[in-house]
């Protein structure tokens, strides 16, 4: 683990509502490092996703960048024109989206499929691409490889239509591999063969991966470093070890102590967080969590905090009036 | 709802709610380009439990498994194709429709999308309302109080009265789904995978809420969930299902502390859990293998296919669903 794969800075997102531009993302920064699994964790509506889908160019209509870089090879992916742009979505950087079932193109065959990235991307011949998608659908653990290559996506499961988005998102061995929820329509057991195939690859190919998730329970195994966003703001920054013990958000905190786990804890009822998430479009003008959070003092509903090291020097920051070092 | 003598109430404590044996439900599908291929899902099989007055019973598995489907044909909104659901002395699947409506007051459900399943042109208020008004009679300022009482019960103001479901937020619309259950005054509530839609932050609330209201009300729970963390705080006893049929059903305490099925063990050892460094030390049992297609389920144990501990016998017959003791079930020719 060195230097910085990818380095976004100041990201900021504004999606078009009826009541004039909603910021969904605000000032956020954060660092993939070589090697490692970035944790990006949240509710829905936190901007985890859309903070991806901009470093891609995939934003949906309607939303637009509004400010910020994020520097990778030495480029702002931000800035790059829509052919570039095209050069880096597969090839510098895979994706792996949740739902692999509006991912796909259901008229062609997934072996197709996989071998378009390939020529476009490595240069390869038809022939060559075709065996070489057959080579990855045997390293995603797809049992009778070349033949499933002439499968169009309906006659897949939904695990096996994942392996192959898997498959997808590697062919170009990326330096940077984007998972999106890769996991949440999946059931239990298939979830755990999925992180398996993942976590393999990451320890055979040396990748990055940013893995997008609100499953805190999921992220715990898998990643090195977590950022925690909420309301489109970063909330916590932490290595994965730290942010578990030491939760110093405090919605991190309670997110954290109203999990159910399979322990037994004995409590009858479970510490909740009370009200829920605000509108994206409508957040509150100081801390966003002001609103729910027990520790709150004035200056939280008047001023939105920065996101500080927790003590100096700290890799462990936090965006907190009342636990940062900040205060 | 009938106040009973206390000897009487605790009396009835302890009786089964429901007592359902057999139940089945297959379904007849055409394949093929042109309908011409006929195939029967085996959604259901075999199904045989009762269900305790007050307890939660949860019943758990991947999808598919017929855990919904369980829950619709107990509620008779699937007609089931075999079986008895005994309630109140009387056999619901023999009940026709306008016979059932009477009983349909005391059996209620909440699903997963409260978004769906709300009418997006009725206020909260008419639709909390609604079935207080049906099956309860009320009108007027009796009606009024009632909606009020309700939305008070499961913890929103009264001016949600006059909001409409897109106005709210998740929690809110779930917490209004559940309103709408309660205004029946039901003994007995499917929670159909009810909080599985919701955010993290927000489920602890309606874990909670789901909790309070059945020691208030003396409400009994089949919970349907995928959750196993969440099943394990809220169930009194736990069945797990694998295509169609009961693999295993115990106690809370005894099915997460010593599963017997290898199809429960495998699915608890899968669940992550929020603690990286236990994470990382954790050694999964992983399944190989797919759910088979329940359109042909495979011959004998429908597990064996994915079974690490299969034998000739679990290709060749059914296991039967037996009593280990202690409520503890089991369908498994080796545990």
């Amino acid at each position: 683990m060195s230097g910085a794969l990818l380095e976004v800075r100041d990201l900021a997102v504004e999606v078009a509502t009826r009541s004039g531009p909603a910021r969904v993302v605000d000032n956020v920064t954060f660092a993939v490092r070589t090697g490692e699994v970035l944790g990006v964790v949240g509710e829905s509506g936190c901007g985890k996703s859309m903070t991806m889908m901009s470093l891609l160019g995939l934003l949906p209509p309607g939303a637009r960048v509004a400010g910020g870089t994020a520097e990778m090879d030495g480029r702002d992916l931000l800035a790059l024109s829509g052919k570039e742009l095209r050069a880096v979505r597969g090839g510098r950087v895979g994706m792996v989206f949740q739902d692999p079932m509006t991912s796909f193109n259901p008229v062609m065959r997934i072996g197709d499929q996989l071998a378009e990235g390939l020529r476009q991307h490595r240069g390869m011949s038809r022939a060559a691409a075709w065996r070489t998608a057959g080579e990855l659908l045997a390293v995603v653990g797809i049992p009778g490889a070349r033949e499933r290559l002439a499968s169009y996506p309906h006659e897949l499961s939904g695990g096996m239509r994942q392996r192959v988005m898997i498959a997808m998102g590697i062919s170009c061995h990326p330096p940077l591999l984007i998972a999106d929820e890769p996991t949440t329509a999946l059931d239990v057991t298939i979830q755990a063969q999925i992180v398996d195939v993942i976590r393999d690859l990451r320890a055979e190919m040396g990748m990055s991966i940013v893995w997008i998730t609100h499953d805190l329970a999921l992220i715990a195994g898998l990643a090195d470093r977590i950022i925690v966003l909420y309301a489109g703001i970063v909330v916590e920054e932490a290595g994965v070890d730290d942010l578990y013990e030491r939760p110093t958000h405090p919605y991190t905190g309670a997110l954290l102590r109203s999990l159910p786990t399979l322990e037994e804890t004995g409590a009858a009822r479970l510490p909740s967080i009370a009200g829920s998430p605000p509108d994206p479009g409508r957040r509150p003008p100081g801390c966003p969590f002001a609103p729910r959070c027990a520790l709150r003092e004035a200056r939280c509903e008047t001023a939105v905090p920065p996101l500080m090291p927790v003590a100096p020097g700290a890799s462990h920051r936090v965006a907190c009036w009342v636990t940062g070092s900040g205060a | 709802m009938t106040t009973l003598p206390p000897a009487t109430a605790t009396a009835i404590e302890s009786a089964p709610c429901l007592r359902i044996s057999g139940l089945q439900k297959h379904y007849h599908v055409r394949l093929g380009a042109f309908g011409t291929r006929h195939a029967t899902v085996h959604a259901l099989d075999d199904f045989s439990l009762e269900v305790i007055r007050g307890e939660t019973l949860s019943l758990v598995g991947e999808s598919g498994c017929g855990k919904s489907t369980a829950g619709m044909a107990i509620l008779q909104l699937y007609r089931p194709t075999a079986g008895s659901v005994l309630f109140d002395g009387v056999d619901l699947c023999t009940l026709a429709e306008k016979e059932m409506r009477p009983l349909r007051r005391r059996l209620q459900v909440i699903f997963q999308d409260p978004y769906s399943t709300l009418n997006p042109r009725m206020t909260v208020g008419e639709a909390v309302g609604e079935p207080a008004a049906h099956h309860r009679g009320l009108a007027g300022p009796a009606l009024r109080a009632e909606v009020e009482r309700l939305l008070g019960d499961v913890g929103l103001a009264a001016p949600f009265a006059k909001r409409f479901p897109h106005e709210l937020s998740g929690g809110q619309r779930q917490r209004v789904a559940i309103a709408r259950a309660l205004a029946c005054a039901p003994e007995f509530v499917v929670c159909d995978e009810a909080i599985s839609a919701l955010d993290v932050s927000v489920q602890a609330q309606i874990i909670n809420l789901l909790q309070d209201l059945q020691e208030r009300y003396r409400l009994t729970f089949l919970f349907i969930a995928h959750d196993l963390a969440v099943v394990r705080h809220i169930s009194t006893r736990v069945a797990v299902m694998f295509l169609g049929r009961l693999a295993e059903l115990a106690p809370k305490q005894r099915l997460f502390s010593a599963p017997r099925h290898p199809y429960t063990r495998a699915l608890l050892s899968a669940v992550p859990e929020p603690d990286p460094v236990r994470e990382r030390a954790r050694k999964r049992q992983i399944l190989a293998g797919e759910v088979p297609s329940p359109m042909a389920p495979p011959p004998g144990c429908r597990f064996h296919t994915r079974c690490p501990i299969a034998t000739d016998v679990c290709r060749a017959e059914v296991p039967a669903w037996r009593d280990l003791g202690a409520g503890h079930w089991i369908a498994c020719h080796h545990a």
